[in-house]
């Protein structure tokens, strides 16, 4: 089996440093199968976070040779040869130790979202969606919060505005709030105010990293600052909310 | 020396282990009902294992099939767990499933839609009707991601990356749990009137598993070492349809709803061999031609359903005759094709983390070429025996739900019927709990000895000087359950693997892990050893004890279902001396209206007559 050079950023929030690790590698594998490797042969303590192992739960987000990407997905034979595979943790989080970083402020910002609020069931006792009416709300259900995309947003990432933009997760879960056919709920004003959305300027990188593809800048972002444009800043509306102090 | 009052200390009137969709049911319902609530996790929120299951979840709405009720799901169920399900639980799931698949449309959940707007609905196995709510084929996900969202607004108290090590007594009673941060290492307590173990199952004692890190047998262990009993441990799923190559993914697991969307199996001679294995019990319900079979696919609703979607118990020992005697795929599996049977773009729509997990993992596009597919140990039937109203176990304040309990499955679960059973059991577990609380007179005390004895226990392992590698241990543990209790059975096999079990004991009570114990992933793994091995045992144990084959359970020194053993449980407890037992245990018989359903025909049943 041929062998690979590792490069594992080790430590904890008081620092770290890189260590290189020289393991073997079978066909097919993906990264984290040869974290495990090390793992079990030569890093017994090494941190990693995983669950699934098939892209589905998000759970082992890093940044690998520079780009954050889940570990599990990401297979070995798209390396050249002799490639170094330097694997470091997500930048924009706090380091816990060594892979695996303290994402507890996703968790802070979901909570902040006005829940769900859903109209009356029909009369049947039913809720009545047509299947047209939801395509848009299914594809950002299909997040699985690997936080790929909030490592990698300019906001968060480069400028720290951690206070002031719940970044591209969580404005995908705003817009999968105000496009579901039943919610009653209006986060237009705290998307703007509270949420952050003018922040964001459309650069596309969350929607570059997403590995569940979804359209996070054109098919959620730029319509959630749509209807806030059209909420605040239409010259007509704002002048009757001047005139009539609305 | 540990002293009590140092430790980090929470209260709660409940505290949940496990927030997979049983767990967070369980909170949900618990908040709801006034309790202060705690729930503990070993993961982050949103990651547990209910976000892997992909086909659907299980409920008789009629949205597709008008005829389809309650009582058809509840023979489907009786039927697939071979008469073994606690009857009443089983009654208590058909009726109730469609209730809180509602409630979750309630909470924001977005199923896929049939033409009139209602919540579409899927074939799979076992199931007589479309009976599966889903999205795509990652329903899981809309179902976690639901209860979780749901979940952070209700105020109740949530410890992720927290895992829970042993249970605290109070004489007969539940007084608390020990645990520890995995982020830190450090020891928590919580003192709690109740504890509802939503633990999942044990997978991870076998190599070849769909089951991710956390599922090593948590609750059935804490439970057997607290002195509750544990029932059905001999029933472990295996699915049909795990991945077989590259060899790194082996058992990540592929939707039932691929033969429920049309896939059909295929062996080395290109031949649709699954009706070679069709049993009596289904002969009458199934089709007996390709030709019948492809009729059903187009929709013709006198046509019977095809032999692929027969219960996975079948499928799985199909699969592994069919590699066995030669007939198998380059890798040790067989071929199951939907390429050939349906347009790319549906299969894109209908199975896209499916298409998507093919193309990267393997290089196999879907939509083009047949899948190498081979059974994957994904699900065990038993569990901590509980209550079948309450799901409280034989020790006081101790309650299950989910796959952590036994007796809703039987012999072997119906695709669909997990989902549908973590949500309206874990509502169940949440009001047993309730009401255990409410009708509770002093609180329980914790005893400062049960604390220390845990914590040394753990820290022992980082203290000690040197020691076997913990991976190395649950590695041969893997090897012997694969090798002795796997699909089929035999005395010799079971025996043997009892004895190398003794001596993996043995090893795990020595193994040292190196480093200090903040997020030290071999500490972790060497305290995952113990429930893995209780459980292994366990399911060893129990095996030995059934000499028939049901469902799930296979001896090939015992073929066929035997009379006598579907009135009989087995049952694993812990002995005085510290030893494990099992206990055969005479069931009840059965209420006779729901016997009546049961044993009905079909069309007695469709046409009310039952």
């Amino acid at each position: 089996m041929p062998e690979r050079e590792f490069r594992l950023w080790r430590g904890t929030a008081a620092g770290g440093a890189f260590v290189d690790y020289r393991i073997d590698v079978d066909a097919g594998m993906v990264v984290l199968d040869v974290l495990h490797r090390i793992q079990a042969r030569l890093a017994q303590d090494l941190a990693v976070r995983w669950n699934c192992k098939a892209g589905k739960c998000g759970s082992c987000s890093m940044e690998i040779n520079g780009r954050p990407r889940l570990a599990c997905m990401t297979r070995m034979n798209q390396f050249t040869p002799r490639e170094t595979i330097t694997v470091q943790p997500l930048k924009t989080f706090p380091v816990i130790k060594d892979l695996v970083t303290d994402v507890s402020w996703n968790y802070e910002q979901n909570r902040r979202i006005p829940p769900f609020r859903p109209a009356p069931r029909a009369a049947d006792g039913t809720f009545r969606m047509m299947q047209n009416d939801v395509d848009r709300v299914q594809e950002f259900r299909k997040c699985i919060e690997c936080y790929l995309c909030q490592d990698v947003c300019h906001v968060l990432r480069d400028r720290s505005r951690k206070d002031a933009f719940v970044g591209p997760r969580f404005m995908i879960r705003l817009a999968s709030l105000e496009m579901h056919p039943l919610d009653t709920g209006d986060r237009v004003a705290s998307i703007r105010k509270e949420f952050g959305s003018g922040l964001c300027n459309i650069t596309r990188c969350c929607t570059e990293v997403c590995p569940e593809h979804i359209q996070i800048t054109d098919n959620g972002i730029i319509p959630l600052k749509e209807r806030v444009v059209d909420r605040y800043y239409d010259p007509l509306l704002w002048l009757r909310r001047k005139l009539f102090r609305r | 020396m540990v002293d009590v009052s140092e430790l980090q200390t929470f209260e709660h009137d409940v505290l949940v282990i496990g927030a997979g969709g049983a767990g967070l049911r369980a909170a949900i319902e618990c908040s709801a009902l006034g309790l202060s609530t705690g729930l503990m996790c070993k993961s982050l929120l949103g990651k547990a294992h209910t976000v892997m299951a992909e086909g659907g979840v299980a409920a008789a709405l009629g949205n597709v099939d008008r005829r389809d009720n309650w009582k058809i799901h509840f023979r489907d169920t009786m039927r697939g767990g071979k008469f073994l399900n606690q009857w009443r639980m089983a009654e208590l799931h058909a009726r109730e499933a469609p209730d809180r698949v509602h409630e979750l449309e309630e909470w924001g959940a977005v199923f896929d839609r049939t033409r009139d707007g209602l919540i579409s609905q899927r074939n799979f196995g076992g199931h007589r009707y479309p009976r599966l709510a889903h999205v795509g084929d990652r329903t899981g996900l809309e179902i976690i991601r639901t209860l979780q969202d749901h979940a952070v607004h209700r105020g109740f108290g949530i410890y992720m990356e927290c895992t829970a090590l042993d249970l605290l007594l109070d004489g007969d009673r539940v007084a608390g749990v020990l645990g520890y941060w995995r982020e830190s290492g450090r020891f928590v307590l919580f003192k709690t009137r109740a504890v509802i173990l939503a633990t999942g199952g044990a997978g991870r004692a076998w190599r070849v598993t769909s089951n991710s890190w956390e599922y090593t047998g948590d609750g059935y262990a804490m439970a057997y070492e607290a002195g509750a009993e544990l029932m059905d441990m001999e029933f472990t799923q295996f699915h049909p349809t795990g991945m077989v190559w590259p060899p790194s993914v082996r058992g990540i697991l592929v939707t039932e709803g691929v033969r429920g969307d049309g896939g059909v199996l295929l062996n080395s001679a290109k031949e649709r061999f699954m009706f070679r294995y069709i049993p009596e019990r289904f002969a009458p319900e199934t089709a007996a031609t390709e030709e019948e079979a492809n009729r059903w696919l187009a929709g013709d609703k006198s046509a019977r359903r095809p032999p692929e979607l027969l219960t996975r118990d079948v499928v799985a020992r199909a699969i592994v005759r069919e590699v066995n005697e030669g007939r198998g795929s380059p890798h040790g599996g067989v071929f199951l094709d939907i390429a050939s049977r349906v347009p790319a773009e549906t299969i894109r729509r209908k199975l896209p983390s499916m298409y998507h997990q093919f193309k990267e993992l393997a290089e196999v596009d879907i939509t083009r070429a047949p899948m190498e597919v081979g059974p994957t140990l994904h699900y065990c039937m038993g569990g901590v025996r509980v209550d079948s109203d309450t799901q409280m176990s034989t020790r006081s304040g101790l309650f299950a739900a989910g796959e952590a309990a036994a007796g809703m499955h039987g012999a072997n679960r119906l695709g669909g019927n997990s989902l549908s059973d973590l949500l309206v059991f874990g509502r169940l577990a949440g009001i047993g709990a309730s009401q255990y609380v409410k009708g509770m007179g002093t609180a329980p005390r914790i005893d400062g000895t049960q604390v220390e004895a845990a914590v040394r226990r753990a820290t022992a392992i980082l203290n000690r000087e040197t020691g076997a590698s913990p991976y190395a241990v649950h590695d041969s543990l893997q090897e012997l359950m694969g090798r002795n209790v796997g699909i089929v059975r035999s005395e010799e096999d079971l025996q043997t693997g009892l004895r190398e079990l003794e001596r993996l004991k043995a090893d795990a009570s020595g193994v040292k892990a190196p480093g200090a114990s903040q997020y030290n992933a071999a500490w972790h793994e060497a305290l995952d050893l113990r429930p893995l091995l209780v459980t292994a045992e366990a399911v060893t144990r129990a095996a030995l004890v059934r000499q028939e084959s049901r469902g799930a359970h296979t001896r090939v020194d015992y073929p066929g279902e035997r009379e006598d053993w579907q009135r009989v449980n087995v049952v694993v407890r812990k002995r005085q001396d510290g030893g494990m037992e099992t206990v055969v245990v005479r069931r009840a018989d059965p209420p006779k209206d729901l016997a009546a359903i049961a044993y009905a025909t079909i069309e007695d049943l469709e046409a009310g007559r039952a």
